[in-house]
């Protein structure tokens, strides 16, 4: 036990240097904007008074430090500031939007490993005949694919030409299908192709040899004995790749309408509404820390070797 | 496959040349052809101003390509300068360095462009600054990781006891081993730059009108998929057809130079 509480302590000191660096740089983006952000933000027709204040309600009239310091302060109250335009607490807009993101981010994963891992499966289980050769080609082109690519070509065919779906919008059950068709195919080809790699070198190994030589069935050895060590590294493959899940939700979330944060974001910078943007690449930075962290606990639990040592 | 990425590469570019010659006008508008099907005055069909698809399509490919080069020779210079310090010095040089590396890490996929790319307002200039913030990243880790190991070969240690500067040895005895492993992993990054480019102008981010790009029409394209469904199909396509072809031709460099067998 001991080591596991060694091996946490370890990881959230390492942690905390990552999300002192992640605040810091988001602090610093609004300094980023070139000239006045006060102007920016509310346009040169402003009047004096209303710079003033909004300058004074953003702490930017004080000492760098002494803002990143109340910055944080206000963070650990759960305060991300107001919206410049609507005045409404940054807070709950997050919280009516994010939940919607998450939604889709774990519908995406769900979709990506319900296709990815039984396809990888067969993959290595038809290594070097025509079938693993098709799956291949096809996860390997397709997981290079954008997601502002895959989300139009979805939506022509299955919204437009064929009219299963809706185009666009947020209506109940049926919206959120193609978003997250789009973000979990793309995490499916990856997957396929990890998958077929690691119960290809599985397969090699020497146990498996011998559970095949005292006469164990076929599908008791790839089942029970080779797929619980070749899915190990697909944790971490998961874990790696709900960064990029993530960020594909901004752009997809924004081809479909979708109400999530990634739409939040990309809104607020059309209003040049910064302290939104601002409050929204943290959140999203955070979610992704904290699912790296998860997956390292979770390859921890899993994993027998590395519990013990 | 090798001849085939290599061939769509090389259409590409006879594309754009030829759009060149024949000084087709990206930014013409014919108000007659709006959104109207492929013809035989506009092959590819015109766009939601009656401009030119084909047209804006060739001069699209060609700022992208200019943004990626500039965007990865940038970052490469940038990445490959902090990777060698941090591998060479070692200890709080490396703590320091690889720590904010870590901090750029920790903002997944294009969201940090996306960020930056925010503030700094659009155009192609804070486009590819914002690009180059972001890209210099993998680099750095590579180089470190190798100049690491590197830095204890005989050959570096010879020179080094013969009094070589430390920029000689940064350069002269380190630097070019990592080329070639370098130019890889720049050929894929030059993809994901396109990529990002284009995610960045999807999103009203990165190139502005009039001035053409992929990202743009696409977004375009998807507002008119209703009426003119094959706006989105040819755009979709020559994306995919350039993104293939430049990683099949990264696929095969790679094999080329045999950089798997890293050097250690």
């Amino acid at each position: 036990m001991t080591g596991a509480a060694m091996f946490l302590i370890k990881k959230l000191s390492s942690l905390a240097t990552v999300v002192f660096g992640v605040l810091l740089l988001t602090f610093l983006l609004i300094h980023l904007v070139p000239g006045d952000p006060v102007e920016v933000m509310l346009g040169e027709s402003a009047n004096m008074a209303d710079r003033e204040a909004l300058r004074a309600d953003l702490g930017l009239d004080k000492p760098l430090i002494q803002q990143f310091g109340s910055y944080l302060a206000k963070l650990a109250h759960g305060d991300f500031g107001r919206s410049i335009h609507t005045k409404t607490p940054i807070i709950d807009l997050i919280k009516t939007r994010y939940p919607a993101t998450v939604k889709l981010a774990v519908l995406s994963l769900i979709i990506g490993l319900i296709v990815g891992v039984p396809l990888g499966i067969y993959a290595a289980l038809k290594a070097n005949h025509w079938q693993d050769f098709i799956v291949t080609i096809v996860s390997v082109r397709l997981s290079a694919m954008p997601a502002f690519w895959l989300g139009p070509m979805f939506m022509l065919i299955f919204a437009v030409w064929w009219g299963w779906l809706p185009v666009s919008g947020m209506e109940p059950n049926t919206s959120i299908i193609l978003p997250a068709m789009t973000l979990g195919f793309g995490l499916s080809a990856i997957l396929t192709r990890m998958t077929r790699t690691s119960l290809l070198e599985v397969l090699n190994d020497d146990y498996i040899r011998t559970a095949r030589a005292k006469g164990l069935s076929e599908k008791t050895v790839i089942f029970r004995h080779a797929l619980r060590a070749a899915l190990l590294p697909i944790i971490t493959i998961v874990g790696l790749q709900m960064g990029s899940l993530l960020a594909g939700t901004v752009i997809t979330e924004t081809i479909f309408s979708w109400d999530g944060i990634g739409r939040l974001l990309v809104e607020s910078i059309e209003k040049r509404d910064y302290p939104v943007t601002q409050a929204c690449v943290l959140i999203v930075a955070l979610s992704y820390v904290l699912v790296n962290l998860l997956t390292d606990i979770l390859y921890q639990l899993a994993d027998p070797r590395v519990r013990r040592a | 496959m090798k001849k085939f990425s290599y061939s769509i590469l090389g259409s590409w570019l006879i594309a754009v040349v030829l759009g060149h010659l024949l000084q087709l006008n990206p930014n013409a508008i014919d108000l007659n052809v709006i959104l109207s099907q492929p013809t035989t005055s506009h092959l590819f069909g015109a766009d939601d101003l009656g401009r030119d698809i084909l047209a804006r399509i060739l001069s699209g490919v060609e700022v992208s390509l200019i943004v990626a080069l500039i965007v990865t020779v940038v970052s490469l210079g940038i990445g490959v300068l902090v990777g060698l310090l941090a591998g060479f010095y070692g200890g709080r040089v490396d703590a320091v360095l690889m720590q904010i590396t870590d901090v750029f890490l920790a903002f997944p996929g294009i969201l940090l462009a996306i960020a930056f790319a925010a503030v700094l307002g659009p155009g192609i200039g804070n486009l590819i600054m914002a690009l180059c913030l972001t890209g210099w990243v993998s680099y750095a880790r590579l180089t470190r990781g190798q100049t690491m190991s590197l830095r204890n070969r005989q050959h570096v240690q010879a020179a080094e006891s013969l009094g070589a500067s430390v920029p000689r040895l940064l350069f002269r005895h380190i630097l070019p081993l990592l080329a070639s492993i370098l130019v890889v992993e720049a050929t894929y990054s030059l993809a994901s730059v396109m990529i990002a480019e284009a995610s960045l102008s999807f999103l009203g981010l990165g190139i502005q009108a009039p001035n053409a790009s992929w990202g743009a029409m696409l977004r375009d394209a998807v507002r008119y998929m209703l009426v003119a469904p094959h706006y989105v199909l040819i755009v979709g396509g020559c994306l995919m057809s350039l993104i293939l072809a430049i990683n099949l031709g990264g696929d095969h460099l790679r094999d080329t130079l045999d950089v798997r067998k890293e050097v250690s």
